[in-house]
């Protein structure tokens, strides 16, 4: 399981990081915690010639905690998701989610910024994001940009980041006082991706409700949020239910994720509904 | 390719030698610096055995390239022996308490354990078995495995308190 040889770069700065982008085109790609692009790229399935180690950007580390937003680095791990008190109080269900993410040590590994940015629809995180309303900050050649995590995801593997762009922070509104929430997750075993993933928030008279798995891109429904936070949860369900297209794959074939998805879902509605007062 | 001059310090010894960048850390380990406590069970990050610690992590070192650990302080099992060369005390659970059969998994477990217990000195079985599930044994079931963990828990929180 050797991959094709590559340059290695490890620069300090964003812009540095950007002008290399820049250099080689498609020929190049960033590297986070490296657990999803090595595999990948043992399979020989992802090949580049110019790698770009981004660990040593300190621009793109450390959780900041405020009273209406936290604010995320893109290299911050999953372990310092779960292990960070401050983000814990105030956005709780990130840490949910992320105990739910593969195992120990690739969580010590893998960030936030790489999951987001990685487009594969087995990925926990950008359903989350979309749950939260989160933004993501995007910097390339010409500057900076902000994209929500709504509308970034376009195909698996494909989102509104350019090749030249590096997305360096992601932003999360707090949500108000008292707001209900819960992931939920249905796998084969530890260390799988999802056979159907839902997270929930309900508060405030508002619910936001996001799938994974289930399609070739997270599913968030206005739809199914504003029925839950009338109250209806078949409404909910049958709203989601309609968003979702899942493909027959070695999780089960169609028939078989939608009931999995309806019953998670309702498992994780049930759960956020019991943490809102 | 070209290759780079790799240096780290691996078990508070300072080594180098030269590799492509995308020479996997484990293959550096093994077969540059013959260091062969690391396995590789599945080469496909699923198994734990070639678990390192990597500045304080536990990594999947089939799952790291040499470049990115350039620098790094890295801990094998080879280096979680006490300084008479005698076995430390995960080691010597496991083996009180028949933590292996074949052993294969052993090294992973044992260096996984010991970032386990830095973080959390008094786990709960609950929590153990949690915090052990990116390591794969093929022989034990894992009862030995968790029960030498917790014996080795409560003897460092006895030897701390001695020191006391
Ligand atoms: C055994 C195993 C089980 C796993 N299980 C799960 C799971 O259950 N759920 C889950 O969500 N994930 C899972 N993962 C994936 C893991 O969480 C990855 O670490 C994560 O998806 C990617 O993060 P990374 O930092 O490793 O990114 P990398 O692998 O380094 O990068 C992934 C992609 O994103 C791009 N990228 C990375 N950072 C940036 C950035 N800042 N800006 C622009 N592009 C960027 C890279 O170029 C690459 O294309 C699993 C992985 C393994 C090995
Ligand atoms: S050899 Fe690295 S996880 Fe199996
Ligand atoms: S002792 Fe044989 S694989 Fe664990």
């Amino acid at each position: 399981m050797i991959p094709a040889g590559f340059e290695y770069y490890r620069p300090s700065d964003i812009t540095s990081a950007v002008s290399i982008l820049q250099e080689h085109g498609d020929e190049a790609r960033v590297i986070a915690g490296g657990h999803s692009l090595i595999p990948m790229m043992k399979l020989r399935m992802a090949d580049m010639g110019h790698l770009i180690d981004l660990q040593d950007i300190d621009a793109l580390k450390g959780i900041e905690i405020g009273s209406d937003a936290v604010t995320i680095g893109a290299m911050v791990t999953q372990h310092e998701l779960i292990t960070h008190e401050g983000l814990s109080n105030a956005v709780p269900l990130i840490k949910e989610a992320a105990l739910l993410i593969a195992d120990p040590q690739v969580r010590y590994m893998g960030t936030v910024g790489g999951n987001v940015a990685n487009g594969d629809p087995g990925n926990d995180m950008p359903g989350l994001m979309q749950c939260l309303n989160a933004r993501f900050e995007l910097s390339g050649p010409d500057g900076v940009r902000e994209v929500a995590a709504r509308e970034f995801y376009e195909a698996a593997y494909f989102t509104a980041r350019e090749d030249e762009e590096i997305l360096t922070r992601i932003t999360i509104p707090v949500p108000a006082g008292g707001t209900g929430y819960a992931y939920e997750k249905q796998k084969r075993k530890i260390g799988d991706y999802a056979t159907a993933a839902a997270a929930v928030m309900i508060g405030g008279g508002t619910a936001s409700v996001a799938m994974t798995n289930l399609a070739d891109t997270p599913i968030w429904s206005d739809a199914a949020g504003a029925a839950l936070a009338a109250g209806d949860v078949d409404g909910c369900v049958s709203a989601m239910m309609g968003a979702i297209d899942p493909v027959a794959d070695n999780r089960g074939p169609i028939e078989f994720k939608k009931h999995v998805a309806a019953v998670i879902l309702r498992r994780a509605i049930a759960r956020a509904q019991s943490r809102a007062s | 390719m070209s290759k780079m001059h790799v240096k780290m310090t691996v078990n508070g010894k300072e080594v180098e030698g030269l590799a492509e960048p995308r020479t996997l850390l484990i293959h550096f380990l093994r077969e540059n610096l013959n260091i062969t406590g690391p396995h590789i069970g599945c080469e496909t990050s699923h198994c734990g055995a070639c678990t390192v610690d990597l500045d304080g992590k536990s990594v999947k070192s089939c799952t790291v390239f040499v470049a990115q650990a350039q620098g790094k302080e890295l801990t094998t099992v080879e280096g979680l022996v006490n300084e008479d060369g005698s076995l430390g005390v995960l080691q010597e659970m496991f083996r009180e308490h028949h933590g292996l059969q074949c052993g294969f998994c052993t090294p992973g477990m044992i260096t996984r354990a010991h970032r386990l217990l830095q973080e959390n000195p008094n786990p709960t079985e609950e929590e153990i078995r949690f915090g052990m599930a990116g390591n794969i044994c093929r022989c034990t079931g894992y009862q030995n495995i968790v029960k030498s963990i917790a014996a080795a828990a409560d003897t460092l929180n006895a030897q701390k308190e001695a020191a006391e």
